[in-house]
């Protein structure tokens, strides 16, 4: 079950869409907002998407997850619009008989997650200057000075 | 050749719009359309190594040919999570 949703995530709802009968195991991983970038001070965080690339990079994961750890069960969450600090952009919750596969399958997901999906973070700072998080050109030459 | 160009996150600020339908003789191939937001503002050369495209919501190499109709995408580097 892959979402992207506008609203706070509801942690339970998650949960509940992973739980199984069968299931020894269940892992919940959450992705939350920090307060600072690189020592700089963050308000808040603005998530956008290309929605329907993004639901079918997610799909396309969950099943690999499945077959590549034996999972009953898996859910992926992702909010996008404003985030505040200290809540949760990203929820990603599995189930398995044991907790090694359910440990690595959340890790796998969340990895590829940030490497794939086509979902981008705009950090708002304190002192007014508003940057897309990322790779870039220009922070690339940062480094390089 | 007449497609849908979708554009996100920097390359949207860069381009100044997030959706065009456009139809130009010199698109062929997925890696044209690099050329064409270039044409737009020059800045797109620097970013080029670190765009990917995708094409009807799944990532091609630069020479995947396109066709007509196709939604094209230009995907920076992606920071969700």
């Amino acid at each position: 079950m892959v979402k992207i949703i506008s609203e706070p995530i509801q942690i339970a709802g998650v949960i509940s869409l992973v739980s199984s009968p069968q299931a020894g195991a269940l892992d919940v991983f959450l992705g939350v907002t920090r307060a600072d970038s690189q020592g700089r001070e963050v308000l808040y965080l603005e998530y956008e998407t290309y929605e329907q690339m993004a639901l079918r990079e997610m799909t396309r994961l969950e099943t690999e997850a499945r077959e590549k750890f034996k999972l009953l069960g898996s859910a992926m969450v992702h909010r996008i619009g404003r985030v505040d600090i200290g809540e949760a952009s990203v929820a990603i919750a599995v189930s398995s008989a044991h907790r090694n596969e359910a440990f690595a399958a959340c890790r796998f997901l969340i990895d590829q997650l940030k490497k794939t999906v086509p979902i981008w973070k705009r950090e708002f700072f304190a002192d007014g200057s508003i940057e897309w998080s990322g790779e870039s050109p220009q922070k690339r030459t940062e480094q390089v000075r | 050749m007449k497609i849908k160009l979708l554009l996100f996150s920097s390359a949207a600020d860069l381009a100044g719009f997030r959706e065009q339908e456009i139809e130009r003789d010199d698109l062929k191939v997925a890696g044209n359309i690099l050329g064409y937001l270039t044409s737009l503002n020059t800045e797109f050369d620097k970013w080029a190594p670190y765009l990917r495209v995708a094409v009807n919501s799944s990532y091609v190499d630069t020479n995947h040919q396109l066709s007509d109709g196709d939604e094209v995408a230009v995907i920076p580097p992606v920071s969700g999570g």
